[in-house]
């Protein structure tokens, strides 16, 4: 039998005037590596936001590690990465990072390994509020690498790092999966997507695509995932009007 | 609720101060410098012995109304609540450790004041002095559970600074201080009876006028204010938002 890290039903999300996501059904297996792609706006956001619990659903199901989303048992079993880096920019990269792990319950040690891992070593010191953009996304991501959250939620992890820093956090987030911990990442920039095992495509709140990198090349007979989406695009808009 | 993430949550937040020494000295020496202006205005003597712990109780109560209310603004637009909530952290935890963080602030700043006002300006009182420096403990509380009640109804730190002059100035026009309570109009006076500033003003009063004050009745009355303000703010901290 496959495990699913996370199962969605009949997911229906309004927000304000706009029904982000209607009738919307995804799985995603435990201990893959999955890549949310879509245009900004497309409804990546708010389906990890109701992932993790913290979006108000209109309807539908979402189980999340055999519990229903926001189930208090997964609340140190689920880690969320938002787009906006959330920590304190008054304290300090490791102040950051050892309140929430107190928070979290996990070890201190956990504190210096994480910081190791978005590789801000020797910015472990430093105000948070003094760093750059950049710099500032990493410490928010290394609070998701305390302790031991077995699906990772990653609101665009990678925007505004340079190319090796970039290399080196997929890297990471590969590793992770191959310890079993599930990942969805999500991006807008396509080239990232031929690093996940699987990719889920969405335009305005709608599944395009829920497939491997090869499978999507071959069907779409594009040379590569911005082709393959352009494509699909292209086939739902032509569906639409016919 | 744990103890562990309340604590930490305290820690935090006096960490977070501590990396703003201007904030702090200016909690901590305002008070006394203003107690200083009243007393040369009054030239000592027996307006300044009537209004001074009157003051007393104000201070804390406007100056922990205002870091609070700011700094859980900050949480709620700079996304650290949702993160926390998403967390182990149970809503309890978050405000009672700014109760507690906040609290031990009130309490440095309230020994400061009254050894300045009783030591240095011969500020005179029946009653014991560490009662005025206990009802001053017990207002600041009750800054802090009305400063995390109104952060919920303002969505910048403009809008929080103007609940000031809408919520804080009627409390203190109608405390006692300018005119005693059973001389105000009627309809003043009923509206003075169901503030909670006019209850600590009261009790500061009654340390300051008897040698054996009985002032339970009224620090029972403000703690009853800030318990039931702080289940409207734990009201306002939702783990799900649209």
């Amino acid at each position: 039998m496959m495990n699913f890290a996370v199962r969605i039903r009949g997911l229906r999300v309004v927000r304000g005037p706009v029904t982000v996501l209607d009738d919307f059904d995804l799985d995603i297996r435990s201990g893959s590596l999955t890549g949310l792609l879509g245009p900004s706006g497309s409804g990546k956001s708010t389906l990890m936001r109701a992932i993790v619990g913290v979006q108000k659903v209109a309807g539908g199901t979402v189980e999340v590690l055999g519990r229903a989303a926001g189930d208090k048992d997964l609340r140190d079993r689920v880690a969320y990465v938002t787009q906006a880096p959330s920590v304190y920019a008054d304290l300090t990269v490791r102040q950051n990072l050892r309140y929430y792990a107190r928070v979290l319950g996990a070890p201190l040690s956990d504190v210096d390994r994480a910081i190791e891992q978005v590789d801000l070593g020797s910015r472990a010191d430093h105000l948070v509020g003094r760093l750059s953009g950049g710099q500032e996304s990493r410490v928010s991501l290394a609070t998701a690498l305390l302790g031991k959250p077995e699906l990772l939620v990653l609101d665009e992890p990678t925007v505004g790092l340079d190319p090796v820093l970039r290399v080196q956090l997929w890297e990471l987030f590969h590793r992770l999966a191959e310890s079993g911990v599930t990942l969805l990442v999500s991006s807008h920039v396509m080239d990232e997507a031929e690093r996940c095992e699987r990719l889920v495509l969405l335009r305005e709140g709608a599944l395009l695509a829920d497939d491997t990198l090869p499978d999507l090349l071959a069907r779409t007979g594009a040379a590569d995932a911005e082709g393959a989406f352009l494509e699909l695009v292209e086939k739902a808009e032509q569906e639409a009007s016919s | 609720m744990s103890p562990r993430i309340t604590l930490a949550t305290a820690a935090r937040v006096l960490t977070q101060l501590r990396h703003d020494p201007r904030t702090i000295a200016l909690m901590l020496v305002v008070p006394s410098l203003l107690m200083t202006l009243l007393w040369w205005i009054y030239d000592g003597g027996v307006v300044f012995d009537r209004i001074g712990p009157a003051l007393l109780a104000i201070f804390p109560f406007l100056v922990m109304f205002l870091v609070t209310s700011i700094a859980t603004l900050r949480e709620r637009t700079s996304g650290t609540l949702e993160r926390l909530l998403s967390m182990p952290t149970g809503k309890l935890d978050f405000l009672l450790g700014y109760a507690l963080a906040f609290g031990t602030v009130a309490l440095i700043q309230a020994l400061i004041t009254a050894t300045v006002s009783i030591g240095l300006l011969d500020l005179g009182t029946a009653g014991p002095s560490w009662l005025l420096i206990a009802v001053a403990v017990f207002d600041a509380l009750l800054g802090v559970a009305l400063g995390l009640f109104v952060s919920a109804f303002a969505s910048t730190e403009f809008q929080v600074v103007q609940f000031m002059p809408a919520l804080i100035v009627p409390q203190f026009l109608l405390c006692g201080l300018l005119v005693p309570r059973d001389q105000l109009p009627d309809v003043l006076g009923a509206i003075s009876d169901v503030l909670p500033l006019s209850y600590a003003v009261d009790a500061m009063s009654e340390v300051q006028a008897n040698t054996d004050p009985q002032v339970w009745g009224q620090i029972g009355v403000v703690l009853a204010f800030s318990v039931v303000l702080l289940a409207l703010g734990a009201a306002t901290l939702r783990r799900r938002t649209p």
